[in-house]
């Protein structure tokens, strides 16, 4: 499977970022946001002015996605790139941005010290192997936690929410309307084959 | 560092908390029932203030609450910040009772994390005693509460069908269509119908198309703990038509105590801390306790004096007594198909039919049919230890072909179940604590044991590989507090009279399920919202 940006935008719905929901979704958010609702929108082509991720941040995502995907799913440098930058950068608070920054530096010196090269630069599976040596894969999620619970939150379910509460990786496992997307009335309603 | 987001505050530690002068109504509690009495009372010109324990949070943040729950990084009372010394309790019965799970302090109160599932008592909640010599009757009826249900189904907005053919008699439809069966309901029709289960919609307090400045569902899936469209009624949506007709609500101001006059007779004040750590008196003609079946009693029980050494409004020594709950019950498991759960998080069908017993016990059980039956693949997928491939090969091995059946079961009040004040522990304010004593009996036994026999056999009819059974061994809390201010004619054996004052304090009322004399199986929030507006009439009346 093909992630496209359109996927990407699709994720950011779930993470609140845009409002692609119709137009009630606007009128809820203009409610829950007390005012304008294109105000609340994202518009993904207008750049921050505030703290944002480094291009290197971005690409240590896009490996840790790599890492954590399945390996039937593609695109995924793309679909990472437009959602971190739609919802990390003008979503998250300076503290939840820092967060990621940090659990990022975490892995990359991890990568420098066990195996003498930055993340970026390691093959994939060696890229996978650190995730494991961490403990990301066994750790709860806990931003105030230790090293291996950060970066299970900032990190590792950054980009498993991206993907698996978006419709492209609902699908994967035949479920189009994931929890945390707001994708309408209409699902709920229908059986498997229609 | 830290980022939380959840359960934030938008109100400062120095935001203006000081009284209201000239206050005609003071209203303890900012939830769905405070919220309707000071909406209707500052509509009508009334000067209400209402003094609310939690904060204000911040509508935006919910996005974020959504995501938490799901990680998950906070458990349920965390994302809306429950917990910690302000809101200490003990638990001593038979059954740990995980109070801060079932409850939030903020402005919209519990309904800020509530299910939106919204009932009219039936005709034989009222009538325990006459019908069945169980318990005792309410002093009202259902026909007296019937046009004030009305009300209420209105100013929540509730999505229904009129086709429960169990239900209490209506006058009107619901205010907005009822949302349309799951693909599982169709799954459980065929079963029900094998075994003579008549079906019908769920009333839901969430829009089904938009209405009220509020959008409809848009279908996050995630109604406990939090709507992220706000589709689903809060009490906030009654706290802002308050403040919009007049009415001023102070957050972060926990009410200490009450104080009364001279005589002893008649409330002065409600003494109420805010966050500089400073005590302030409200004072007003008439006030409203709103705060809950814990706080309400716990609050008469702190607020002792020497004319009232067991506590306020207390002649009776029910003040609470009689804490009352209702049971979960529930199966689940897996069929050789697709099911489609976890679409939406929140119930489309259910059945009435074994709620009118005839004989005593069973008591009364409402069936409900989970559209959010087995695991949701992103929970699962942020809280899994394996990657890649072998995360998705769990997932789809794990989502896809769950049912469940769920219910809510009766229980009968006791004296022996109760709040009372925990004198070795204080909260942050130096008040004793609440101690929980729970105990489930035998009539919610034998009743959840009916329960689980027909969701076994409708699972059955499925041909299920039934999974679990929640049975009265492990039940536990639907968060529903009903009972220790309880209603009654007698001042020696009930706290509050049938128009919601006390029988002691010629200008305090209580709106909340803590007057409910007995409470059904059936969620109480719509009852709460009817009794509500109709405590506001008697309050307006009497001012």
């Amino acid at each position: 499977m093909k992630l496209t940006r359109r996927d990407a935008v699709a994720a950011l719905a779930a993470a609140g970022a845009v409002g692609t929901v119709g137009a009630g979704g606007l009128l809820a958010r203009e409610r829950l946001h007390g005012g304008d609702a294109d105000s609340a929108e994202t518009d993904e082509n207008e750049s921050s002015e505030s703290v944002t991720l480094s291009e290197t941040d971005t690409a240590m995502l896009a490996a840790v996605a790599r890492a954590v995907y399945p390996s039937e799913v593609t695109g995924i440098e793309e679909f990472v790139e437009t959602y971190s930058r739609g919802r990390i950068d003008r979503v998250r608070n300076d503290a939840y941005r820092g967060g990621v920054s940090e659990a990022l530096e975490y892995v990359d010196d991890r990568a420098r010290t066990w195996y003498g090269e930055p993340y970026l630069e390691l093959d994939s599976e060696t890229q996978a192997s650190v995730l494991g040596e961490i403990g990301a894969d066994r750790a709860d999620p806990a931003p105030d936690g230790t090293d291996a619970e950060r970066v299970r939150h900032f990190v590792v379910n950054e980009v498993l929410f991206a993907l698996y509460a978006s419709p492209a990786g609902g699908e994967l496992v035949g479920l189009e309307n994931p929890q945390g997307y707001p994708g309408g009335l209409d699902s709920y309603q229908r059986g498997p084959d229609t | 560092m830290s980022s939380r987001v959840g359960g934030r505050a938008v109100s400062g530690a120095d935001t203006d908390r000081s009284p209201v002068s000239d206050a005609d109504v003071c209203v303890v509690g900012a939830g769905p029932a405070g919220a309707l009495v000071a909406s209707r009372l500052a509509a009508r010109g009334r000067r209400v203030v209402v003094l609310e324990a939690g904060p204000r949070f911040d509508p935006a943040d919910r996005p974020q609450q959504m995501e938490r729950s799901i990680g998950p990084v906070d458990g349920r009372g965390d994302i809306w910040g429950m917990g910690g010394d302000r809101d200490a309790y003990a638990s001593t019965g038979d059954r740990f009772y995980p109070l801060n799970a079932n409850r939030v302090k903020g402005v919209g109160g519990t309904t800020l994390h509530w299910q939106g599932m919204v009932y009219r008592l039936h005709e034989k909640d009222f009538e325990m005693d006459s019908r069945y010599g169980l318990a005792d009757d309410w002093p009202i009826g259902y026909d007296d509460l019937r046009p004030y249900y009305a009300e209420a189904e209105r100013e929540l907005g509730v999505s229904g069908a009129d086709d429960n053919p169990f239900g209490p008699p209506r006058e009107e439809p619901y205010p907005l269509p009822a949302f349309p069966p799951s693909y599982s309901d169709s799954i459980f029709a065929e079963a029900c119908e094998e075994l003579e289960i008549a079906t019908h919609s769920a009333p839901n307090a969430r829009n089904s198309e938009p209405a009220d400045g509020r959008s409809a569902c848009v279908g996050y899936g995630t109604c406990q703990p939090v709507c992220p469209s706000g589709a689903k009624y809060d009490a906030t949506v009654h706290v802002e038509r308050a403040e919009e007709a007049g009415a001023r609500v102070i957050d972060r101001a926990p009410v200490q105590r009450l104080a009364h006059d001279a005589s002893g007779e008649r409330l002065e004040a409600a003494v109420y801390a805010t966050p500089d750590g400073v005590e302030h008196r409200q004072e007003a003609d008439a006030f409203v306790l709103a705060a809950g079946g814990v706080e309400i009693p716990r609050l008469l029980l702190l607020s002792e004096s020497e004319e009232h050494p067991d506590g306020l409004a207390n002649r009776s020594g029910a003040v609470g007594r009689y804490f009352t709950e209702h049971l979960f019950a529930g199966a689940g498991g897996t069929i050789d198909r697709e099911t489609r759960q976890n679409h939406v998080g929140f119930m489309t069908s259910e059945s009435h039919q074994f709620y009118d017993h005839e004989e005593p016990v069973p008591g009364s059980i409402k069936l409900e049919f989970l559209n959010y039956a087995g695991p949701s693949p992103v929970e699962m997928a942020l809280t899994g230890d394996t990657f890649g491939d072998e995360l998705l090969a769990d997932l789809r091995e794990a989502y896809g072909n769950h049912l469940a059946v769920g219910a809510l079961v009766e229980q009968l009040p006791r004296w022996e179940n109760r709040i009372t004040l925990d004198d070795s522990r204080t909260d942050d304010h130096g008040n004793p604590v609440p101690e929980i004593r729970w105990s489930v009996g035998d009539h919610a036994r034998r009743t959840i044991e009916r329960a689980n026999e027909i969701q076994v056999a409708i699972l059955e009819a499925l041909d299920a590989e039934i999974e679990w059974v929640v049975g009265p061994d492990d039940t536990g809390p639907a968060a529903h507090h009903v009972g220790t201010t309880r209603m009654g004619t007698d001042p020696d054996e009930s706290v509050v009279d049938p128009a919601l004052r006390t029988h002691d304090l010629e200008n305090c009322w209580i709106a909340s399920s803590s007057v409910f004399v007995t409470g059904g199986a059936l969620n109480p929030t719509l009852t709460i919202a009817a009794l509500a507006l109709k405590g506001a009439e008697h309050v307006d009346e009497w001012l």
